[in-house]
């Protein structure tokens, strides 16, 4: 294979555009701040900016696998923001009714029961989208602005701060010298890799969300498909709440998770997965949920004024998702393609030439 | 006939999907004022033709002329925009859309920017009534059974044509209809002759696609013959016997009475694989009785809309019923949904392909092993061995082309999108096999395959209820025949040398047997 082809077909991989968008982003951080690829062991701990990125990013990379498989299924989850309120508050509120707050078994019971409150916004959410056949971005609507309620409800309308060792541990605290997340993350990768793939469940959802109608016909169950996608979503945001208000060692009912599911949703599109349903890519959505926080973290060290951040971030999305769009590259860069296309066509060189070539060992 | 000059003129066409190439150096022109056949095996680049002449898909290669102007189409718009109307192959109307705002989309008529909703149904209903139909042209298009949509969108492509009021359709020069009988009965073909030849008169060019050989000789003036994306020749139609013009698309013999011969004899009459007592939906099917036993094929015949893929959608549960009771091998079932029949062996080939059958993101692998994952349920996927197996099977089994598991579905000919919805449904080896139209856009080759696969299917064992447009098929293949009218099974009766096409054909007319 030449160079050219080599190039074209890494070009043409699904993750050729967003990998090359987040090592651009990556890169433009260096001016910014030196020693930005720097990683150093202090204390036992790995720091280092990227080490950062992926500690603050573990939440968002938690809440967009899920919110795949959601879309996926042809829906979507705008919820999930508040299921992280939830579960952080709830959390929260059990750790702090403790009497020893750095009781493992209270921590422990604080995470099954904020779970468990997860995973009944998830049913509801389910429910609602495959029973009652409401459509999807209004089924979770409703969750997304009275689960924000609930969480303030939990809280009575105060941030809960909690003092505990053990419960710090999931999304500020460290394991073997790396972000303890890090591993509750590649737990929960690992866990919906095989989910979807060795098992049928990933060909199911993808069917579902592809031709709802040929599915049924088939025999696919698919509201318990459904539901199952929603009631994972709602898992991994509470997962997510509870890092996160670990993380900051408190619940704030108004403010945890705020708009996360827009970032999960861009995060899933970056990632190659398609709004309408069918064709999911995991692998994609962490490394949408990756370019997110980047984006996140370079706006801070690149200074770009608060008022206009928001811009930024949107510009940087749109140019992400156009340069993965093959009609937009066909478009900017057509002209090149366009004289190399026919010179292949020259009535001497016959066009199947090169196929042959390496068809032949 | 003095040759004018040609107003459609495409040299040296080339179209490579992924490095394969579609077409390679194809030539076609068209004259005006003529039927021309567009023929070939499935697969042999038909609709790619058509598509990259409409716009669908960019040129690789080659130029076209039209009237003698060198153009680059590059969209449908401005494809209709030059003069060129066109039916694609898979219908693709806008399904929650009314008839009459789906025949008149694009040319509204409007009066001060606004659309004028009463004169739009009032065309609608004009032209769907010159063209023999009866249809409440403000019911969503999706609630007509696959043979009307198409009916619709030829309507929409020739729309003002027919009216001759002089308007857009007066500036149609070529007039392309992919595979637009596929799912017609006769009347509406004949219909679509009458209407096609009218055109002719007034000196549209006209590109029809079709694997019926009846039609082609009935009704074309030239063809041009592809194979494996070339051009293998231009004839005129009159000039060239059908067991050359096989010859020419398959590139070896067919004795095309090869196909099958009457293949009624005796069922052995088996066990009761199902039964139905007085099952009805309301508004789809009028109650009916009917017994279908192992070994049996029962044919279903009818015209359009008289509600034969109702019946059948009844038995598998894709429509719930309002009365009556269905019996699977003795026991009564309870049909809430298609997953209830599957479990009880019953499969269903849908008509429409498009909207019932494919997933066109999956691979041809996936979708052939939809339907038994799905019966297996999402914990327990078929064994990757197994499942590449079977697959590979099926693959071969049909001639699925191209035999690439890993291709896209979207991606196939409509033909060979047929087959792999049949693989599907053959691999979960069912009891009770229920075909809606399952040579549907087949060629001729593989259409005689089918029919014999069924005729051997049944000699296992299976059950079949066959549905075709096709009467000959369909009295060819089945024991018993079912006919419909108006939404009723108005007569069964036992397959036989007496049962004939033209008797048949007095039945559905007048209603009267039993
Ligand atoms: N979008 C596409 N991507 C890749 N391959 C394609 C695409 N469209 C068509 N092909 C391939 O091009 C070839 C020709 O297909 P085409 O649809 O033109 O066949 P056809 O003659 O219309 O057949 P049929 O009678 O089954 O409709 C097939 O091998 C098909 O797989
Ligand atoms: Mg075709």
């Amino acid at each position: 294979m030449s160079l050219t082809s080599l190039w074209r077909a890494a070009t043409q991989h699904r993750l050729f555009w967003p990998v090359t968008a987040l090592v651009a982003l990556l890169v433009i951080n260096v001016p910014f701040t030196p020693g930005f690829f720097e990683i150093h062991l202090k204390n036992g701990h790995l720091y280092g900016s990227l080490v950062s990125i992926v500690l603050f990013g573990s939440p968002l990379i938690l809440v967009a696998i899920g919110m795949t498989l959601v879309i996926a299924t042809g829906g979507i989850d705008l919820s999930v923001g508040a299921v992280v309120a939830i579960s952080g508050a709830l959390a929260c509120l059990v750790v702090s009714k403790q009497g020893n707050e750095d009781a493992v078994g209270g921590v422990l019971l604080a995470f099954a029961l904020a779970l468990a409150a997860a995973l009944v916004c998830g049913v509801w959410n389910g429910l609602l989208v495959a029973r009652l056949g409401i459509q999807p971005i209004i089924a979770t609507l409703i969750l997304m602005v009275a689960g924000r309620g609930i969480a303030q409800l939990i809280t009575s309308g105060q941030i809960i701060t909690v003092n505990s060792g053990a419960y710090s541990l999931i999304g500020g605290g460290y394991w073997l010298a790396l972000p303890f997340s890090l591993f509750v993350v590649a737990l929960v990768v690992v866990l919906s890799m095989a989910l979807t793939r060795r098992t049928a469940l990933g060909l199911l959802v993808e069917a579902v969300g592809g031709n709802a109608e040929a599915s049924r016909l088939v025999g696919i169950r698919s509201r318990r498909i459904k539901i199952m996608a929603y009631v994972f979503c709602g898992l991994c945001a509470g997962i997510a709440g509870l890092m996160i208000s670990s993380n900051v060692s408190a619940a704030d009912g108004n403010n945890a998770g705020l708009w996360i599911e827009l970032d999960a949703i861009l995060a899933v599109v970056i990632g190659g997965t398609s709004l309408t349903g069918g064709r999911f890519h995991l692998g994609g959505t962490i490394i949408g949920a990756l370019i997110i926080q980047t984006l996140t973290t370079t706006i801070y060290t690149i200074g770009v004024p608060t008022q206009t951040n928001l811009v930024f971030k949107a510009v940087v999305v749109i140019v992400v998702c156009l340069m993965q769009s093959p009609a937009f590259r066909a478009k900017v860069f057509g002209a090149r393609a366009q004289r190399r296309g026919p010179a292949r066509k020259t009535p001497g060189v016959p066009a199947d030439a090169p196929q042959q070539m390496e068809v032949s060992p | 006939m003095a040759e004018p000059r040609p107003v459609l003129e495409m040299t040296g066409i080339v179209k490579e999907f992924a490095g394969i190439r579609a077409l390679s150096d194809v030539d076609f022109r068209l004259f005006p004022g003529e039927i021309h056949a567009l023929l070939g095996e499935n697969g042999a680049g038909k609709s790619t033709l058509i598509k990259v002449l409409t716009g669908v898909h960019p040129l690789d290669g080659g130029t076209v002329v039209l009237d003698g102007r060198p153009v680059r189409i590059t969209s449908p718009l401005q494809a209709q925009q030059a003069g060129i109307r066109t039916v694609y192959q898979e219908v693709n109307l806008c399904q929650n859309l009314s008839v009459a705002e789906n025949i008149l989309i694009g040319r509204e008529p409007v009066r001060a920017g606004r659309i004028r909703w009463k004169e739009l149904r009032r065309q609608a209903a004009q032209l769907v009534t010159r063209f023999g139909l009866d249809l409440d042209v403000s019911a969503p298009v999706g609630s007509y059974p696959l043979a009307v949509q198409q009916l619709v969108a030829i309507i929409r492509a020739v729309g003002s044509g027919v009216a001759g009021d002089g308007g857009a359709g007066s500036g149609t020069r070529v007039l392309i209809l992919d595979e637009p009988t596929s799912s017609l009965d006769r009347d509406e073909v004949e219909e679509l002759f009458a209407l096609m030849r009218r055109l002719r008169e007034e000196g549209v060019a006209i590109v029809f696609v079709s694997h019926f050989l009846d039609q082609i000789y009935e009704v074309c003036d030239r063809m041009t013959v592809l194979r494996n994306g070339a051009l293998v020749g231009e004839h005129l139609v009159a000039d060239l016997g059908r067991v050359n013009l096989v010859k020419l698309m398959i590139g070896k013999d067919l004795d095309e009475l090869e196909e099958l011969s009457e293949h009624h004899g005796q069922s052995q009459a088996g066990e009761t694989v199902v039964k139905a007592e007085g099952l009805s939906r309301a508004g789809a099917i009028a109650p009916f009785d009917l017994e279908v036993r192992t070994g049996e094929v029962l044919g279903l015949a009818g015209l359009l809309g008289s509600g034969r893929t109702e019946l059948a959608r009844l038995l598998f549960g894709a429509d719930t019923s309002d009365s009556g009771r269905v019996y699977f091998e003795g026991q009564q079932a309870a049909l809430r949904e298609p997953n209830d029949a599957i479990g009880r062996g019953v499969a269903f080939l849908s008509e429409n392909r498009r909207t019932e059958g494919l997933v066109p993101d999956l691979t041809v692998r996936e979708n052939i092993i939809l339907a038994l994952q799905a019966a297996r349920g999402w914990t327990r996927p078929v064994p990757a061995s197994q499942r590449d197996e079977l697959v590979a099977k099926y693959i071969a089994a049909l001639d699925i082309r191209p035999a690439d598991p890993e291709a896209k579905t979207g991606s196939l000919s409509g033909g060979n999108q047929q087959k792999v919805l049949l693989a599907r449904w053959l691999l979960t080896r069912p009891k009770l096999l229920i075909l809606d139209e399952p040579t549907r856009g087949i060629d001729v080759g593989a259409k005689a395959e089918i029919q014999k696969l069924v005729v051997s299917l049944s000699e296992e064992g299976v059950a079949v209820v066959y549905i075709s447009a096709e009467l000959e098929e369909v009295l060819r293949l089945s024991h018993t025949m079912g006919v419909l009218r108006d939404r009723r099974l108005v007569a069964r009766m036992a397959n036989g040398p007496d049962v004939t096409a033209g008797r048949v054909l007095e039945i559905i007319a007048s209603g009267e047997h039993q």
